[in-house]
This record gives structure tokens, sequence and C-alpha cells, in this order.
């Protein structure tokens, strides 16, 4: 019998191509696996009879000889992106049974290249967490379980998506990162996880966060599927004025390509007090395995590095308190009655929001007020120009640059933490790309002292997500990664 | 630069969120805690630095002006808490 969960998506579509397998057994398969790992929490809503017809159609179309880039092949999508007809809610209160008439720009592209819809992905509230805990339908776990049998967390926001690519309930599956909800999840769960350069994916239909940083990006097992569904999810979009018209670049054809004669750098600010020791030893190690590939080393300066986080806890909450208005209980979502317009506007606005989400309007509300826009707002988005210029000066000597995708392994669920500032540490090594809208990309490279996964994050410059890809394949293949997760689907051995 | 209750309510207000005044409290001192690290953005000197607040690199696009979709209602209405007549509901704001 075919062990259809094992097959990388590029396997996967070449079987489909030469009929031995079809779609249906293979969407099959994996709508059992969801139901086996359905302790996971990773799936809010799961699709199963749309998932069986796009399945049937796709056999059809591949029977035609008209199958798409990713034909056939199941699709897990993060609750953040709109999908006509089926509920989408951001894992908020407030957007509870809201069903979007419309279909995202990311995924409709995935449907019209052959994708098939297994369902819904958990998420951080609005995506505003490192942890998948604020999600309004509890904590997704992380396949990986600690010596000790404690459920972890599958890192944030995109949680589900990392879980499900790890645990086999997805062979593909849809993340956005706005400082690093792509990456950081993908290190934690030892998947690939990638976030292009700002404008390569369409924002249009995805529940928006923070505009001037939020992207989308695929998350899948391996470099080479990643890079294909990339290609699948990319597009230029009239409808998202941020959308970039640049040609998107051959990346299938990159995988492979090999590191010979490209100038690595690796940015001397990356070191972080309290850093884990195995995440230094792995980055060392990674560059010793671009070194063996034929890569140079450059040693390179980012030296605003540490005011990126500062300066993203302003942006960020600025533009979501901003997009975060729309939610007024007048339109669509929930309402709570009140007598009054802004008493309904407040209470529903107070039932709807979660503790994180509130607290970040406040804080964006307050950076954007009266007599504090110029010393918060003004002065972020100027630190944000150093960060950039940072960026292009070191782009100007190298080809990519490696670091740790996060300074720590997955940590338990339900962690006590008194103050939010540690939660958002987690994204110090990722949020710089968003700031200087650069593409970045986590491949799993290794575990710690506990056998949990560790990540390495490669940047590179705007719309050269081609480069990533070649560099990533060299991790991959070097790494060897093999850690298998005590809670996938399919047993774990 | 520290927040106090009345500058919560006052956020709270314009924000349209509504925060119980025995919370208030705990929400200043949160908010404290985060600007208070924020701060550390005041050693950088960033005279002469213009803000960036797009990483595009392209003006935004112009179009014709000219209507380009609509004529959808029941789209529009189908998620609304409250409809009549084609309209969305809300309290009486006209006396």
């Amino acid at each position: 019998m075919t062990d259809y969960l094992s097959l990388s998506a590029t396997e996967a579509r070449a079987a489909l191509d030469s009929k031995k397998i079809s779609s249906v057994e293979l969407t099959t398969a994996y709508l059992g696996a969801i139901e086996e790992t359905a302790g996971l929490n990773n799936y809010v809503a799961v699709t199963a009879d749309k998932a069986l017809e796009m399945a049937a159609a796709s056999d059809a179309r591949i029977g035609a000889g008209e199958g798409g880039l990713i034909e056939g092949l199941p699709v897990g999508v993060k609750d953040l992106f709109c999908t006509k007809g089926v509920a989408s809610t951001a894992c908020s209160n407030i957007l509870n049974g809201f069903t979007p008439p419309y279909e995202s720009t990311v995924t409709a592209n995935l449907w019209r290249e052959g994708g098939v819809m297994l369902g819904k992905l958990n998420c951080d509230e609005f995506a505003m967490g490192s942890a998948n805990e604020t999600s309004a339908y509890g904590p997704a776990i992380n396949p990986h379980q600690a010596a000790d049998g404690v459920n972890l967390v599958p890192g944030g926001s995109s949680g589900g998506s990392a879980s499900a690519i790890a645990a086999r309930s997805a062979l593909l599956a849809t993340g956005t990162d706005t400082g690093g909800s792509i990456r950081q999840p993908a290190a934690f769960c030892g998947v690939v996880g990638m976030k292009p350069t700002y404008g390569r994916c369409s924002r249009w239909g995805i529940v928006a966060f923070a505009s001037s940083l939020d992207q989308a990006g695929p998350f899948t097992r391996t470099v080479a599927d990643n890079a294909l569904m990339m290609e699948a999810m990319a597009s230029y979009d009239a409808k998202d004025s941020t959308s970039a018209q640049t040609p998107l670049q051959d990346l299938s054809g990159a995988v492979g390509k090999g590191v010979k004669g490209l100038k690595i750098g690796v940015p001397s600010e990356y070191v972080m007090d309290g850093m884990d020791s195995d995440v230094v030893r792995l980055w060392e190690q990674g560059q010793e395995w671009l070194k063996a590939a034929g890569a140079e080393l450059v040693e390179i300066s980012l030296p605003h590095t540490k005011y990126a986080l500062p300066a993203y806890y302003i942006i960020a909450p600025a533009e979501a308190s901003s997009n975060l208005a729309r939610y007024d209980g007048v339109r669509y979502g929930q309402r709570v009655e009140a007598d009054t317009l802004d008493e309904m506007y407040g209470a529903t606005r107070a039932a709807g929001f979660g503790d994180e989400v509130q607290r970040r309007i406040m804080i964006g509300t307050y950076v954007l007020s009266a007599g504090y826009y110029d010393a918060y707002y003004l002065k972020a988005q100027r630190v944000r120009r150093l960060i950039r210029d940072d960026f292009d000066a070191a782009f100007g000597k190298v080809d990519a640059i490696l670091t740790p995708a996060t300074p720590s392994a997955a940590f338990a669920v339900g962690r006590k933490v008194d103050d939010p500032v540690t939660n958002y540490l987690n994204d110090v090594f990722t949020v710089t790309a968003n700031l200087a809208g650069i593409p970045g990309m986590a491949v799993p490279a290794g575990v710690n002292q506990d056998g949990l996964p560790l990540g390495l994050q490669v940047l590179g410059r705007p719309f050269d997500e081609a480069t990533l890809y070649s560099v990533g394949q060299v991790l991959e293949d070097a790494a060897d990664f093999s850690a298998v997760p005590a809670l996938r689907a399919g047993g774990a051995s | 630069m520290s927040v106090d209750k009345s500058t919560v309510a006052k956020i709270a207000r314009l924000a349209r969120l509504h925060v119980a005044d025995d919370r208030q409290e705990a929400v200043a001192s949160e908010l404290n805690g985060i600007l208070d690290w924020i701060a550390e953005l005041n050693e950088v000197n960033t005279d002469n630095v213009e803000p960036l607040a797009s990483v595009t690199g392209h003006a935004l696009p112009l179009r014709e002006d000219v209507v380009t979709d609509g004529d959808y209602i029941d789209d529009i209405l189908a998620n609304v808490p409250e409809t009549a007549g084609g309209f969305f509901v809300v309290p009486k704001v006209v006396e």
C-alpha cells in the first residue's frame, strides 16, 4: 500500500501525473490524518466534502492532461485568509460566524493551480502572538514533544500551519508573517517556512494586521516543495496597491543550484544575552555547511538590529489599531447591543477582542494620539529606515545572510509570563526582515539537547527569493534533518 | 511619558474599547511596561533621517476614476448583525 503521508509535495505531484496515485486517495489519507491528530487542535474547521470534490476535479484535470502547479495536492489555509463560503474568523470571537462572500487572491491562486482545500488552520487572534496561545479556539499544539511529555507551543502566529505540516495533516499550508509569524513557527516545528519580499504575494482578502509589514507565504516539509508552492501563491494583483509587478524568478529551478561562489553574510549583532547555546552551535554549524559547499562567509554588521523590536512594537500596533477599527459591530461580526452607538462600539469591541489584541489596540492608539505621534510613531519610522539602510549596505557586499531563526526551541504551552515583552522577544531575529521588506526563509537544521527542532534563517535581497531557495536546499541537504514528531499522523516510526 | 488611569480612559475612548474602571490601573501598568521598553529607541540618533512608511519602492498606482466593481447588496449584507430594508441598523444617533 502506498504511504501517502510520507510523500513530499513534489513526489506526490509526480505520482499523480504518472497515475500511480489519485488526488482522491491522497486527500482521503490527509482527511484521515486530520482526524487522527485532532488533539493537536491545529485545524479550526475541516472542509472534507469540499476537499473530496476538489480532489475529484483535480483527478479529472490530470486525466485530461491539464494539471496546474500543485494539482491535486492537499492544502491547509491559515484562518486569516478569507475563503468564499467557508467561515474565516482570524481566530477571533469578534468574527465568530463571519463567512466571506469572496476569496483571497492567494487562495484563489492556489485553487487555480489545482490545490485541494482541507480546511482552516488555527493561529493567534488577528495574527498577534508568537505561540498560538491567543487564539479564540485555544492553543494549537506542536507535534514535537519534550522528553517529559509536556505539550509544546508550535510558535505563532501561524502555529496551526506549522503544526499541521509537521504532523503530516497537511501537505502544503499557507501562513502570514508580520514580524516572524511564518519563520518562527516553522523553526519550532521543524518545517520550511518562507516570508517572501513585501509585495510578492497579494494581501487582498487576508485579514489585515499591520499592512506595511504583512506578507503571505508557504509552509512545507521540504525546500523544493516550498519553491513549488511559492510559485503557485505569488502574483501581481491590481486589488492590492502594494503588490509588486517585478516578475517572479524560477524558484524551483533555483533549488539545487548550490551556493558555490555566493557570499554569505554573518551579522555579528545576531547574538543575544541568554541565547540557547545549542542555537549558537547550530548557527556556527550552518556557516561550516555553506563554506563546505563553496560559499564564502563574510562578517557583516547590521548595527540597528537591537532597535528593530521596539520599533516594530510601535509600528505594528499603530497600524493594527487603525485596521481593527472596522470591527464595530455594524457591518459584520459580533455585536453587543447597547443604548447608544458609542456604547455599542465599546461593548462590542471589549467583548469580541482578546487581551493581547486589546493591549495592542491601546498601545497603537496611544502612539498615534495627539502629542505622541512624533515621539513614537515618526521616531519608529525613522529607525525603520536605518534598519533598511543596514540591509542595503550589507547586500552591497553579500548575496544572502545567515542567522538563527529563533533564540530558543519551542517552550511549554501555558508557561507563565508576567511581562508581555518577554513573549515579544521570540521574534528578535525575524522582525528585521519585515521592517526592511526583504525575504526570509526558515529551514530546519538540527535539534537542541532535548531533541527539539531548531531552524536557521536565510535573508536575501528584495525580490531575490531564488537565492534563498538555493541556500536553503544546501542547508537542508547538509542538515539531513530527521527529528520525527511524537504526535504525527501515521505513527511516529 | 508615563500612562496613568485617566490616560487609559482617554485612549480607551479614542479606541472605542470599553475598559472597566477597576481594570484601568492594571492596563496602565501594562502599557507603561511596554512603553519603557520602547523608550530604548531614544538611544538612536535619527536627526536628518526621513521616516520610512513604505518599503515597496514604487509609487501607488493610479487608474481611471470609473466604477469597476459593485452591485451585490446581498453579499454585503450577508454578515450584518442587524439589517432592515437594505440598510445597516445601528442604535439611534439623532433625536
